[in-house]
Parts: structure tokens; C-alpha cells; sequence
């Protein structure tokens, strides 16, 4: 492994976690505009080869970044944030900056106003510093289905940086942005988070506003925090989470105090803690070195006082399937908005005269999405059709009230639930790309928490021993019990430091001079 | 496990409006085969006593006080359209020949 940047970590302002960037505007020793320049530069200087970014907005960050420096002048600070930038999966509406969802369909739209999780990180005072390359509206788990081409993977370029939110993983594995916002519908802020080292965060479903989200299956989406650190996760839920009178499904109850949480874990006392090792979620099909990571990782929180319970959910062998039924399904309802009518791309077909609206629907259709937005467009017409509509459809509901049972069983023995986020380490870009199979289950882990809206994260447990890359460790909690993963996540990640000497991504190449 | 035809996928594209190609019906045809073969486990895992679950939450419509409030001006509303005339989306026509 190379050597962190060359810049002394002193003065690299990118190396920094958002509360340390915090603290030293707080202590006057740098400015939000020489924070956000610092990134810009950092963009600059690698982004030709990670491709996190599919747009970056360095006038706009800098406004932002000025505006902050300007209320810090007059003491008039907006969140414990402010003035630390931030990217943003291309996913969420920003107003006057494009949103694609890394599909041709959405080429160029610019939306006439901001996602709710938008309009609190501007609130709080947090530069937007661009938009992050996803798969083509969050359908994948490795970031190649972007129109737009794949981001790689900062810890080896020839590699997937999980999916679907690459760009927000490797834009803060790559010291591009010290935060970011992914969205997670069966693993999409987890599974990136654990292959790239950092930390993703799935709050409970409806804690996080999804208003201005481009719906891909709107009963299991939800954003949440990409970052360095527990800790910086905390900080940014706080700030994105709560009560969104504009979003239906928003959870009207206050969040629990989740940066308190990561504080109390991060002095490493768990005493009396019940931590359940989920039976199906382990062994076969699993990495040896991803396995050797996550029993590292639970010899840890046993030294740290928790006990250790085996617990089963055997509805989970089930889970994919499910998944992979009512996810095409919602998703050929949701994207039927793209009908070239009202935003985005409009093709005119070729060979008919005086085309109608359904052929310049179907043209456009086929033109603007891609394989695998088109393969589960018709496999959810499928499950959704007459006659296979109860033998599909109708039994994947029921199999998400089983899911549900067997959360609620095993969390009366387990206060948290854990297991390895993905099951292995990033792969090489290509290399399943034509066996959707073989993709679709790098989310066998956390597609479970989707399905029945609890919440996760996952947390970095260590480079594989057979391929020196990132493997995640990942905690589930019950529904709104989120500080609970903030309290044994921090717990973990602080244990784990101690063991490697410093955070893990210290390990990763330095990325300068490289090329894509 | 039925295998899904050809024609059944072209069928499924027109339902879901999209046109494919020839190379793009042989390609995923037999992807979809095997999607469905995989999760085709699913059926009769729950019996009739297991009720369905549409959305992880409990559900309860929302209501707000039926007042005036700011939306998108039209000028806003537009400004993503492929092509507009006076204040409004304009699209192809949407009657067929025969309709």
C-alpha cells in the first residue's frame, strides 16, 4: 500500500473526518472556503480516475462555502456542520444543479427545487460540492450500470466500488468530500460503504424525508449518510432526519440523540449489550477473509463487554427473492413518469410519420434506459401481470411480513443484530456484469433491514487477508432504535482503530498520478 | 418455473412501453428465464394465514389545512419539458389514426 498524500496530514484539509473539519473552524484555523477549495483541488487532481463525480459545482460550493464563513464572522452558526462540504447522490432533486440518476433519460434536467434532504444540508449550512455517479436510478450493486460509465474503486481502480451509490462511497474513500448522501433500497449506502471502508449508515424507513427523491421502490428507499466515521454519520443523520410534513411515509416522532450515542460507544463500554450473530446471514458463499474480519470484529465487542447470542431468521433464505420481485415491481410504476412528455429525453421514432405520444413514449423508452433498468421494468410488468400477480407479487408481500416476524423474534433476544455487509470484497469491474444472479446477491445482508425498514450500518472491519480490500461489519436495530448503532459502531470502530494504529483508509493507495 | 418466451418479453416491453430490438429481445429473454427460475422459491412459502405487507411502516393518510400555499410557478413547472407552447407541455398527438 502507498503512503497517505503527499501533503502532511497537517495541512491536507481532505484527510480530516467532518468533525475535525468542524472543530478547527470552530478554532478559527481554516475557513470554510479554504475547506471547500481543498476538495475542489482533490477532485481535481483524482477524479479523472474514481469517477465519483458525474457533476461538480465549484462556483456554487464556494458561494455556500463564503455564506458560511460569513454567518461563523457573526457568530451565527447553523448546524455543528456548517461550512463542511458535502456530495450528494445524483439521485436527489437539487435545484439548479442537474440530477440524472445516472440514466441518458434524465440527460441535463435541472429540477426547479430542492430534495428535503437538500434543503437541510443547505439550512445547516453544508457547500454542496456536486453530485455523486450512482447506477442508473439506484438499479445495481456495483456502479457500472451508469449511463455515465463506472466509478472505480479508490483501493484498486480495476474495481467495482459497490452500487448503487459508488460515487458517494469512493467521492469519501477517495478524500474527494469528508461526507456524502446515499440512498438505500436493498444496500445501496451498506454495501458500497463496506467495500470501500467507509461508513453507510440506512436510517429506519421514514426517518430521513424522501420527498425529492427519485423514487426507484418508494417502500424501501431511504437516504442516509456516507462518511469516514460513526461519528460523522451521527452528525449528518441529525442533521437530514426527522418529521417531513412534505413526505407521507416521514415518521412523525423525534430522532433518538443519535450523536450522543456515537459518543457514549466510541469510550468502548458495552456491559451488558445482547449482540445477535444472524445464522443465514454467514458461511456458505461468504469470503473466508470477509468472515475472518467479521469474528475479529465480534472478539472485539466481547472485550468490550457484549454478549454474544446465535440467533435465527429463517425467513431470510427468502428475502432475495422477495426483493427481487417487489423491487421491479414498484420500480416499473415509479419510472413510468419517464414518458418524454414532461422532462427529460424526447425521441422522435425513426420511420413513422407524425409519430403518436405512445411511440415517441416507446422510443424514447428504449433510448434512454438502460439494460438493467430494462430487464427489471419488464420483470416487474411480469410479476405485476394477471395470472402470476398472487404467485409472485402477492407472495413476496407475504414473505415481507415473515421477514418482519423474524426481525421481531430475534430482536427480543438481541438488542442489535449483526452480520458481514456483503459477502465479499469488491470484484473487477465487469466481471458479472452479464450474470445478474451473480450481482444480485451481493445484497443477500442487507436486503432483510429493507424489507422490513429497520436500520444499519456498516461499519469497516478490515482488509481481507486474500485480497488486502475492504470488508464491511454491519449492525441492524430495531425500527427507531438508530442510536443504537451509533452506540455500537462507534464502540467497534474505536476498538478496531486502536488495533490498526489509525483509520483504516490511511491503508488506501494515494490515487495521485493516476489515470482511469 | 415457466421459461419466459421471447414473445412473452416483447409482449411485457409493449405493456411496459418500451421498444426493443431484435438483439435486445434474444439478449434478455433468457436473462429474465433465469431471474424468474431463481426466485420462483418463493411460491408457497406462506399460506393463506400470513397476511401481506405492502410497506414496512403502518400507513395513515395525511392530510393538511385545504389552504393556498407557494408551488413552482409554470415558467419552473416547464423548465424540464422537451417542448412547450404557450404555458403548457406540449406533446405528440395522442388519438391514434383510426381513433
Amino acid at each position: 500500500m502507498s503512503a497517505p498524500s503527499s501533503t502532511t496530514t497537517g495541512t491536507d484539509w481532505t484527510r480530516r473526518t467532518a468533525a475535525e473539519l468542524a472543530d478547527a473552524l470552530a478554532a478559527g484555523e481554516v475557513t470554510s472556503v479554504e475547506l471547500t477549495q481543498a476538495h475542489l483541488d482533490r477532485i481535481a487532481a483524482v477524479d479523472g480516475a474514481v469517477h465519483a463525480f458525474l457533476h461538480v459545482d465549484a462556483e456554487g460550493a464556494l458561494a455556500q462555502a463564503a455564506a458560511s464563513d460569513e454567518r461563523r464572522a457573526h457568530g451565527q452558526l447553523a448546524s455543528p456542520l456548517d461550512g463542511v462540504p458535502i456530495a450528494v447522490k445524483d439521485v436527489l432533486a437539487t435545484q439548479g444543479l442537474p440530477t440524472t440518476c445516472g440514466s441518458k433519460i434524465l440527460e441535463g434536467w435541472v429540477p426547479p427545487y430542492d430534495a428535503t434532504v437538500v434543503v437541510r444540508l443547505r439550512a445547516a449550512g453544508l457547500p454542496i460540492l456536486g453530485k455523486t455517479n450512482m447506477d442508473e436510478f439506484a438499479m445495481g450493486s456495483s456502479t457500472e450500470h451508469s449511463a455515465y460509465g463506472p466509478t472505480h474503486n479508490p483501493w484498486d481502480l480495476d474495481r467495482i466500488p459497490g452500487g448503487s451509490g459508488g460515487g458517494s462511497a469512493a467521492a469519501v474513500a477517495a478524500f474527494e468530500a469528508p461526507l456524502a448522501i446515499g440512498t438505500d433500497t436493498g444496500g445501496s449506502i451498506r454495501q458500497p460503504g463496506a467495500v470501500t471502508g467507509t461508513v453507510g449508515v440506512k436510517p429506519t424507513y421514514g426517518g430521513v424525508s424522501r420527498f425529492g427523491l427519485v423514487a426507484l421502490a418508494n417502500s424501501l428507499d431511504q437516504a442516509g449518510p456516507v462518511t469516514r466515521t460513526v461519528l460523522d454519520s451521527a452528525l449528518l443523520h441529525e442533521i437530514i432526519g426527522g418529521h417531513d410534513p412534505l413526505d407521507s411515509t416521514s415518521v412523525d416522532q423525534p430522532l433518538p440523540a443519535l450523536v450522543d450515542a456515537a459518543r457514549q460507544g466510541a469510550a468502548g463500554d458495552l456491559t451488558g449489550l445482547r449482540v445477535g450473530v444472524v445464522t443465514e446471514l454467514g458461511g456458505d458463499g461468504y469470503q473466508p477473509g470477509v468472515l475472518a474480519r467479521f469474528q475479529e470484529s465480534l472478539d472485539l465487542l466481547v472485550k468490550a463487554g457484549a454478549e454474544i447470542v446465535e440467533v435465527s431468521c429463517p425467513s431470510f433464505v427468502h428475502a432475495m427473492a422477495a426483493y427481487y420481485l417487489i423491487l421491479p415491481a414498484e420500480a416499473s410504476s415509479n419510472l413510468a413518469k419517464f414518458d418524454a412528455m414532461r422532462y427529460g429525453l424526447r425521441v422522435l421514432p425513426e420511420h413513422i410519420d407524425n409519430p403518436s405520444a405512445e411511440d415517441v413514449m416507446r422510443a424514447t423508452r428504449d433510448a434512454g434506459f438502460g439494460d438493467e433498468v430494462k430487464r427489471r421494468i419488464i420483470l416487474g410488468t411480469y410479476a405485476l401481470s394477471s395470472g402470476y400477480y398472487d404467485a409472485y407479487y402477492g407472495q413476496a408481500q407475504k414473505v415481507r411480513t415473515l421477514i418482519s416476524r423474524d426481525f421481531e423474534a430475534a430482536f427480543e433476544k438481541a438488542d442489535v443484530l449483526v452480520s458481514p455487509t456483503a459477502p465479499t470484497t469488491a470484484f473487477k469491474l465487469g466481471e458479472k456484469l452479464d450474470d445478474p444472479i451473480a450481482m444480485y446477491l451481493n445484497d443477500l445482508a442487507t436486503i432483510p433491514a429493507n424489507l422490513a425498514g429497520v436500520p444499519g450500518i456498516s461499519v469497516p472491519s478490515g482488509l481481507a487477508e486474500e485480497d488486502g480490500l475492504p470488508a464491511g461489519f454491519q449492525i441492524l436495530a430495531p425500527a427507531l432504535a438508530d442510536d443504537r448503532l451509533y452506540r455500537v459502531g462507534a464502540a467497534l470502530e474505536a476498538a478496531l482503530a486502536a488495533q490498526w494504529g489509525g483509520p483504516l483508509l490511511d491503508q488506501a493507495p494515494a490515487l495521485e498520478g493516476a489515470s482511469a | 418455473m415457466p421459461d419466459i418466451s421471447r414473445d412473452e418479453v416483447a409482449h411485457l416491453a409493449n405493456l411496459a412501453r418500451i421498444d426493443l430490438d431484435d438483439a435486445e429481445l434474444d439478449h434478455l429473454a433468457p436473462q429474465l428465464s433465469v431471474i424468474l427460475e431463481s426466485v420462483a422459491s418463493i411460491q408457497g412459502v406462506a399460506g393463506d394465514d400470513i397476511p401481506p405487507t405492502s410497506h414496512a411502516l403502518p400507513l395513515t393518510n395525511v392530510f393538511r389545512e385545504d389552504v393556498l400555499r407557494p408551488s413552482l410557478t409554470a415558467e419552473q413547472a416547464l423548465s424540464g419539458a422537451p417542448a412547450q407552447e404557450q404555458q403548457r407541455f406540449s406533446v405528440p398527438r395522442i388519438l391514434g389514426d383510426e381513433q
